[in-house]
């Protein structure tokens, strides 16, 4: 059941990385990604107890911590007229 | 009680495998941003909850549990703040649902005949 659920998880950040590269809008890739980092914080989990390995949450807790940091720093980079100067000469 | 530990473990992983691709489904398929924001913040909280308590009933060992409940204590805390950083940066930057518009298109057409 546990390499069940890391193939799930698996299957589920390939979905989030092709609607991060294909999405319509700025803030389709930003969910997307921050999607596949808390999927990460998973898969580390699961493979740590896959393969017998349990330290490898201490690794987990720190992605988890670093996912948060580079979305609120993104989004706070969106609210900067120069993105939005960026984004307007795109369309 | 060992069995019943590992059956109910296998349960809580099936459960939140089937509600992570469900979320990825949904986050393939829906037709906006706010509606696919939907989908993300249900994988985000409630199977990332089952997957770890799925991990805790795992093993009985006490600093394993601990750390399992730390992770799932800061994602409890963290996805969200993140999904309503991420909500109110859309909508600050005008970012109109895809529905809405169709409504107020409707409303314009049938206020002026």
């Amino acid at each position: 059941m546990l390499i069940a659920a890391t193939i799930a998880i698996l299957v589920v950040m390939i979905m989030a990385i092709i609607r991060a590269i294909m999405g319509p809008t700025f803030y389709d890739r930003i969910l997307a990604v921050n999607m596949f980092g808390t999927k990460t914080v998973l898969l580390i989990s699961l493979l740590g107890f896959v393969m017998g390995r349990p330290e490898f949450l201490d690794i987990a807790i720190v992605y988890a911590l670093i996912n948060f940091i580079s979305v609120i720093g993104v989004l706070h980079y969106s609210d900067s007229s120069v993105f939005k100067r960026g984004s307007q000469q795109k369309k | 009680m060992d069995s019943l530990l590992n059956i109910s473990s296998a349960l809580f992983l099936l459960i939140g495998s089937f509600l992570c691709i469900s979320g990825g489904v949904g986050i393939l398929r829906f037709p906006d941003f706010y509606t696919r924001m939907h989908a993300a913040g249900v994988t985000d909280t409630l199977a990332t909850a089952m997957i770890l308590i799925g991990l805790m009933l795992q093993n009985p060992d006490g600093l394993v549990i601990l750390k399992l409940m730390m992770i799932l204590l800061m994602t409890l805390i963290i996805s969200p703040t993140a999904s309503h950083a991420l909500a109110s940066a859309a909508v600050h930057n005008n970012l109109m649902p895809e529905l809405d518009k169709k409504e107020d298109n409707e409303k314009v057409t049938s206020s002026n005949p």
